[in-house]
């Protein structure tokens, strides 16, 4: 016979690979993407491949000098491009879209050394950096669904690299638009103290709102995901459960005060966030409990900052202080192996008797006297030998 | 009850659902293999210490007769598989690895396959520890894979008290279906087992689990249970939903009864005692002839195989022979191929077809070159921290945090505070990882390092 050879167990594998997964994450990505182009037209088309490809560069970059781990073809830069752009305003310079890439992937992913080892999301350090970078570009949003919005950019997009964007007021007076119909509804209630419409929260179709994609849309791919099993239900369910829970709680205490919960969970970028920046594999908790306690900080820090702080959204700095916060969590919140139990102790409780005339646990601890647990092994001789 | 069963859809927690694969045996009948022109008899073929040989080289033994003798508590005798001459007593390559000190029968040509030695005995009237003692006189280990005698399975420590005893007849592996034509073909002899069993533990109830992947099975069973006039419950038949590691016995327990054998102990400090469906069969067979162990039961199978099926094989067949039989397809001036005992996520690879079948081989697997080869070709990534090993580990580990550490060599740290101990290297890990990483593999290293400081 032939030669034979030799593999460790296990000898099959499951079907998962970290390909399959990223390609998954981009698949869901496109409707909103598309949605997205649909609202802002031409500036967001460009914004996207613009981000996208300046990510993809970087990261061609780090894997041919060899100082990070995976190729392109793991599609991880790309979503870190896609996700990049849906957060930045559709009108932002191009030039600074492509710094945000290289920010992103460069001290994000790669300093780190790459796949698997960033503490951040790539996505989130890149937005930060033009966040500290250009505060005046990234605050500047023009209302969707503008007429002709596919045939001309917004005159912001277009800015010579290094160069101040033209403002964007004089391009909306001509079009005979107020310059606040850019503002985004968080930043209308937090300056001006109007409360948008929860339709067109939901479904960002109304015109001459300056607002992302649709949350009913990223829900709907996120359900997509999580139903496939690729992302964890655990993380959106904790952050817009304990975002929702708190601002339920402050809107008790001064209705008047503060927004309605709804206008928390579905304005501005938290749902976007909860779906696909905060459940971003590599820098979220592996374990059950953990997704929990840092959904949960996520959504109580989400509050916190857009309701006191100087900035109408909160998001971005609250996933990226749960990033950082993920060892920790990670360190207290290992499960309990089997037979050990949180407590120490075995979990003992039947869950269900097996057959109702055939055992249950009465009769099972009437035959059983409590002190029989074996402290250690018989030893041979104390067992009852055949011999004995 | 079931119902409630239905919606937690699980039977433990955890665990994976690999393809079964198992079409290509279920359906078969298990058939007989000839007897190959020599066998070869380990001595050592069980967890525990060495039987010595009783034979002499020359001498003519006939199948069935007693070759070695076990002085040791954790120890059994073995049984001539064929009728023959010893032709030599001396060292044999073994599956594991090193070689092991082994009887060389020659077979008569057209020796009979019946067994010819051993006394048919009355148990009826039997007590615990005669029937402990014909137990430990077929030479019987558990015949599931871990190949534990089943004596000392059988036998009760001094201070405990047994109340049940259970019927593991899970077969979680893919593609292995020995155990479920077992049940389906020797329902009569497994019910006889049971009630030896359970007069030697002193059980009052037994109950066999079944995954819901073989209804035949549990039909076969119930069925026998009925003929066997058992009275209702004392032994009974439960469908378990279908999922790897179910054989295990703590997870199989789990799937019965809902509660955890604390970390570190036994099922009989719970007033279980676990045991094998082909075990407890070949018991039932056994222990009234008063014969001992020649032949089991074995999967031949996986796509490298002509004629997959259950045989029955004389121990100590060599797998050339078993090969031979079965008929293994080969790819035209590519004759590369695994060859694996056991099931495919805990079964071992071996190295030279010279080794014999022994009492614990569930299943032979062979798998071609081409179809290992995507698996080889996977690339692998760093820990993407999914958590999807976290969530399939049925032991509650975390294998990401413990592959990072394993990576880094912190041996001690692994198995202090991240309960490397109490894995059982069911393979769930690797099976899901998506990077590829060779988790329960280092898990092997790491716990066989951790074995060697401490005896150091």
């Amino acid at each position: 016979m032939g030669t034979v050879e030799i593999r460790p167990a296990p000898h099959i594998r499951g079907e998962r690979t970290v390909e399959k997964i990223m390609l998954n994450v981009v698949y869901s990505l496109v409707p909103v993407c598309l949605f997205y182009i649909y609202q802002y037209g031409i500036s967001a088309f460009a914004s996207i491949l613009v981000v996208t490809g300046a990510c993809l560069l970087t990261e061609r970059w780090f894997v041919k000098t060899g100082t990070q781990s995976g190729n392109l073809a793991d599609y991880s830069a790309t979503i870190t491009g896609m996700l990049l752009a849906l957060t930045l305003p559709p009108g932002f310079p191009l030039w600074m879209g492509a710094v945000a890439g290289f920010v992103a992937i460069a001290l994000g992913k790669g300093l780190f050394g790459g796949l698997g080892f960033n503490v951040f999301n790539p996505a989130l350090v890149g937005r930060a950096f033009v966040q500290a970078a250009f505060p005046t570009a990234i605050a500047t949003y023009t209302p969707s669904f503008l007429p002709g919005r596919f045939l001309e950019f917004i005159p912001s997009s277009l800015a010579w690299p290094l160069m101040m964007p033209a403002d964007a007021a004089t391009w909306l007076k001509a079009k005979q638009l107020d310059a606040l119909a850019g503002a985004t509804p968080l930043a209308k209630w937090k300056f001006e103290g109007i409360l948008a419409e929860a339709g067109d929260l939901l479904t960002s179709l109304a015109g001459h709102m300056a607002v992302g994609p649709s949350p009913l849309l990223i829900l709907a791919c996120g359900a997509y995901l999580a139903f496939r099993r690729y992302l964890d239900w655990r993380i959106p369910t904790a952050i817009l459960g304990g975002a929702g829970a708190v601002a339920w709680l402050l809107y008790l205490f001064g209705p008047g005060h503060y927004p309605n919960p709804f206008f928390m969970l579905f304005s501005g970028g938290l749902i976007l966030g909860a779906v696909y920046m905060a459940t971003d594999m590599a820098t979220s908790p592996v374990t059950p409990r953990g997704m929990w306690i840092y959904g949960g900080l996520i959504g109580l820090l989400t509050v916190v900052i857009r309701y006191y702080s100087g900035l109408p959204e909160g998001v971005m700095y609250a996933i990226l202080i749960g990033n950082a916060a993920t060892p920790l969590i990670e360190r207290i919140t290992q499960p309990a192996p089997f037979g050990k139990g949180v407590f120490g102790g075995a979990r003992k409780g039947a869950s269900y008797p097996l057959h109702p005339g055939y055992i249950s646990r009465e009769e099972a601890g009437a035959v059983t006297p409590k002190k029989r647990i074996l402290k250690n092994k018989p030893k041979a001789d104390e067992r009852r030998t055949p011999n004995s | 009850m079931k119902l409630l069963n239905y919606f937690r859809g699980e039977a433990f927690q955890r665990g994976v659902h690999p393809p079964s694969r198992k079409e290509a045996t279920a359906d078969r009948r298990i058939r007989r293999l000839p007897f190959p022109p020599r066998v070869t008899v380990p001595l050592s073929q069980h967890i525990g210490k060495l039987p010595h040989a009783i034979v002499r080289v020359g001498q003519e033994v006939v199948r069935g007769q007693p070759i070695a003798r076990a002085d040791d508590w954790l120890s059994v005798p073995h049984h001539a598989p064929v009728t023959g001459v010893v032709e030599a007593i001396e060292l044999k390559p073994s599956a594991r690895g090193p070689w092991t000190q082994s009887v060389v029968i020659r077979a008569h040509a057209g020796a009979t396959q019946e067994d010819l030695w051993g006394q048919p005995r009355d148990l009826d009237t039997a007590s615990s520890a005669d029937l402990l003692q014909a137990v430990w006189d077929t030479g019987m280990v558990g015949l599931g894979g871990a190949a534990f005698p089943t004596h000392a399975k059988l036998s009760v420590p001094k201070q405990a008290h047994v109340h049940t005893l259970v019927v593991n007849g899970c077969e979680c592996e893919p593609y292995l279906t020995c155990d479920h034509r077992v049940m389906v073909e020797d329902a009569d002899d497994l019910v006889r087992g049971i009630r030896y069993a359970m007069r030697t533990t002193g059980a009052v109830r037994a109950i066999v689990g079944i995954e819901d992947n073989k209804p035949d099975a549990v039909a076969a069973v119930e069925a026998a249970i009925a003929r066997a006039n058992a009275t209702e419950g004392v032994i009974h038949a439960e469908a378990v939903p279908t999922k790897y590691p179910q054989g295990s016995e703590k997870m199989l327990l789990m799937a019965l009864f809902g509660f955890e054998i604390p970390s570190g102990q036994l099922p009989v400090s719970m007033g279980m005692v676990v045991n094998n469906v082909g075990t407890l069969a070949a018991l039932g067979k056994l222990l009234p002839r008063g014969q001992g162990l020649t032949e089991r039961v074995v999967t031949i199978t996986g796509p490298g195989v002509r004629h997959p099926g259950d045989y029955r094989v004389a121990i100590g067949t060599p797998l050339k022979f078993v090969l031979d039989h079965a008929g293994v397809e080969a790819t035209p001036g590519l004759d590369r191929r695994q060859v694996i005992l056991g099931g495919p996520m805990m079964g071992q690879a071996i190295a030279s077809l010279d080794v014999p079948i022994t009492k614990g081989v569930s299943g032979v697997l062979v798998f071609r070159h081409d179809d290992m080869v995507a698996n080889d070709q996977r690339k692998t990534y760093p820990c993407i921290k999914c958590g999807e090993c976290v969530e399939s580990c049925p032991m509650g580990l975390n294998p990401s945090t413990l592959g990072m550490l394993a990576a880094k060599r912190e041996y001690d740290l692994m198995g202090n505070h991240y309960h490397l101990g109490d894995c059982f290297e069911c393979g769930c890990c690797t099976y899901v990882c998506p990077s590829s990483i060779p988790l329960v593999q280092q898990f092997r290293v790491a716990k066989q390092i951790l074995r060697e400081r401490a005896a150091a």
